[in-house]
């Protein structure tokens, strides 16, 4: 499986892809799996499914309040793997956003396979860098699953590089230094990271860190081919009066989403 | 001083800071270009002379080094089966504890990349103060972040970081102690890499932190050998250090390492008991794995999440340890063993009997070890135990342990 389908069909279709964001097991297994439908039926193309970590480092406070929650309900591996078998039969694409611990502790060889068998496309490890993927890189080889990797305004270009070609399905590139988090500006380093990375690679780039609203997922399709949203969503969750209301707001936002990578 | 050691003194490190199977840079992305300048930098202020004088002078005249090394006669002859035990003063440190020593080659560090601000962690509050204080003597502005229930049971270090001009942050995330600290502080890092350094406080992290932190830590040692030798003839037959990151005790065990004689231990946090599940026994009692940018073992469970560390010391309290202690452990050239909060509390008061000596409770851990070695190793031995901070900071704990502050305190 892999995601250069999706980022090929919108390409096609003349814009950038969606890509949300979700931690599995938030506000609980059943309802990450709502929301993520939710995602799914207005407009995301994939779904970045959470697995929730006791130490998200890139994470801001919003995510890693959703992540804390999620495991005092007892989220575990398997809980993160059905969430992404019932995502994977939405007919989107999901793949799996962890940090390396939660994988290694499981078994790399045992989660690529488990992960393939539940119909995962991949995996984003925000904390492997390519002077740290050889215990990931061949099994998800093994199992064909895509291995994205990110890049950042501070990388070199020598580093851009390295990391590009260990990337497969997409490359994600961090809008700004910082951590998960919805801002105002995003534009101005994520385009010159994006040509940057372009200069290495043929993958397709998608843009996160920050993304917030429709005039932002616009203003990075003019240049990326994936747009990343999370805290935005997971916000909207988070302050939701109850589940079903906070799955009204995600949809909702999720539309004029998809609606802003379709600006031309 | 020989305080920047050559890098071949360390078995099977790479140049990717890679201890065996261990250590390493598990970051993201955003971090690997200040972490490379921070690394060359090191290497560059190593090669450079008046670097390494600038950081002596300091080490000589404002922190007080050389420390002694005190035997503590009393202390040997009736807590430690009449060994000869002999006390590397850290306590008698400018701020108190060994973390100094590591803080000024950072902060010098600092000023030689050209950056103005600092932040950093701090689990007891020493590494904090000390980074404060290297702060106000260098005109840097300086963040410190502390778990909540750090500040609250270290109020008194809070006062001190906050008087030396520092902003202290306290952290409510996770388990809002010194883990959850490191995540703040490395939150920080990544969204002002630019403007600001990361003093770290212990040999974890990501490569360069555990060798530059031992490196700079390693004065203790290589005095306290030399001091050995002068005052005994020999070389100790055990070195006792505890371990929280493991900072104090690399210091030590670096300049004992090639010693094959000298047995190196490590004493971690038993807390209430291993059996409990309420420890800091990182290395007794977890497994591999990754945490704060490094391999090395951590407490964790099966998932691989982080389980939450427990001492009465707050800077044992940690529930990972640095990769060059897996590494050293694995080989089998140092030992690691748990020392109880009821055990460490015993060994704070008997050296404050019978030596006039309040430790830090850290160091009470290593003074705890030191009690069995000389059980096992008999009066003709002699042992070396890093005495890594003083215990003005823990009088408010001492005192509720030993049930002081009532009127019936005398009959203790
Ligand atoms: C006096 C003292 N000893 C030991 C430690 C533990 O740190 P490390 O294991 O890095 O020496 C601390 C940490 O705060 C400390 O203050």
């Amino acid at each position: 499986m892999t995601t250069a389908v999706v980022f090929e069909k919108a390409r096609a279709e003349g814009r950038s892809a969606l890509v949300g964001y979700l931690p599995a097991g938030f506000p609980s297994v059943e309802g990450s799996i709502t929301a993520m439908r939710a995602l799914v039926d207005s407009g995301v193309d994939i779904i970045e499914v959470g697995l929730p970590y006791s130490d998200p480092l890139i994470d801001g406070p919003v995510i890693q309040a959703a992540a804390d929650a999620a495991l005092r309900a007892g989220t575990t591996t398997p809980d993160v793997l059905r969430v992404v078998e019932a995502v994977a039969a939405t007919g989107a694409q999901a793949v799996v956003m962890s940090y390396w611990n939660p994988l290694a502790r499981y078994g790399p060889e045992r989660f690529a396979r488990d992960l393939a068998a539940a119909g995962g496309a991949g995996v984003i490890t925000p904390d492997l860098t390519p002077d740290a993927t050889d215990d990931w890189i061949p099994p998800a080889r093994a199992h064909d699953l895509d291995t994205v990797f990110l890049v950042a305004p501070s990388s070199t270009d020598e580093r851009i590089a390295m990391t590009t070609a260990q990337c497969r399905g997409f490359v994600y590139a961090t809008s700004v230094m910082g951590v998960t988090g919805t801002r105002e500006q995003v534009g101005d380093a994520a385009a010159v990271l994006v040509e940057r990375t372009r200069k290495t690679t043929d993958l397709p780039i998608s843009v996160g860190l920050g993304v917030s609203n429709a005039d932002q997922a616009a203003e990075i399709a003019g240049f990326a081919d994936g747009v990343v949203v999370g805290s935005a969503f997971v916000r909207r969750m988070l302050e939701a009066d109850d589940d079903a209301a906070g799955v009204a707001e995600v949809a909702e936002l999720a539309g004029s989403l998809a609606e802003g990578v379709r600006r031309r | 001083m020989d305080t920047l050691p050559e890098a071949e003194h360390v078995p099977m490190q790479d140049t990717r800071g890679r201890f065996g199977p261990y250590g390493g840079r598990y970051v993201p992305e955003a971090l690997i270009a200040a972490l490379d300048e921070l690394d060359r930098e090191y290497q560059a202020a190593r090669a450079d002379d008046s670097f390494g004088a600038e950081l002596d002078h300091l080490l000589t005249t404002y922190v007080g080094r050389p420390t002694p090394l005190t035997e503590a006669k009393r202390f040997g002859a009736e807590a430690a089966s009449g060994a000869r035990v002999f006390l590397k003063r850290e306590d008698l440190t400018h701020t108190g504890a060994h973390k100094i020593n590591a803080v000024l080659g950072q902060a010098l560090l600092t000023r030689r990349i050209g950056k103005q601000r600092v932040i950093a962690e701090t689990g007891a509050g020493q590494h904090g103060v000390a980074t404060a204080t290297a702060a106000a003597l260098m005109g840097l502005e300086c963040v410190i972040y502390m778990g909540e229930e750090d500040t609250r049971r270290q109020a008194l270090n809070v006062a001190r970081m906050r008087l030396l001009g520092a902003t202290v942050v306290p952290v409510s995330t996770g388990s809002r102690t010194l883990k959850d600290a490191i995540n703040e502080a490395l939150r920080d890092w990544v969204t002002n890499v630019d403007t600001t350094n990361y003093i770290f406080g212990t040999v974890a992290g990501p490569h360069p932190f555990p060798t530059m932190v031992r490196d700079l830590q390693r004065v203790i040692g290589v005095e306290a050998r030399q001091q050995i030798l002068d005052t005994v003839g020999r070389l100790p037959d055990a070195v006792a250090a505890c371990v929280g990151g493991g900072s104090n005790a690399m210091g030590i065990f670096s300049a004992f390492v090639d010693d094959a004689d000298v047995a190196l231990h490590g004493y971690e946090a038993g807390g209430d008991g291993v059996a409990t599940g309420r420890h800091a026994a990182t290395i007794t009692a977890g497994a591999p794995g990754v945490l704060h940018g490094a391999r090395s073992y951590l407490l964790q469970d099966d998932m691989g999440q982080t389980v939450e560390s427990h001492s009465i010391s707050a800077g044992l309290d940690y529930p990972g340890v640095g990769p060059e202690h897996a590494w050293l452990k694995d080989s089998g050239r140092a030992t690691y063993e748990p020392v109880d909060d009821s055990a460490a509390m015993e060994a704070f008061q008997l050296l404050c009997r019978t030596e006039g000596i309040i430790p830090a409770i850290e160091s009470a851990h290593a003074l705890a070890g030191a009690r069995r070695l000389g059980e096992a190793l008999g009066p003709d031995a002699v042992i070396v135990v890093n005495l890594s901070g003083r215990g003005d900071k823990d009088l408010d704990t001492a005192a509720r342990w030993f049930d002081l502050l009532d009127e019936n305190g005398d009959q203790q």
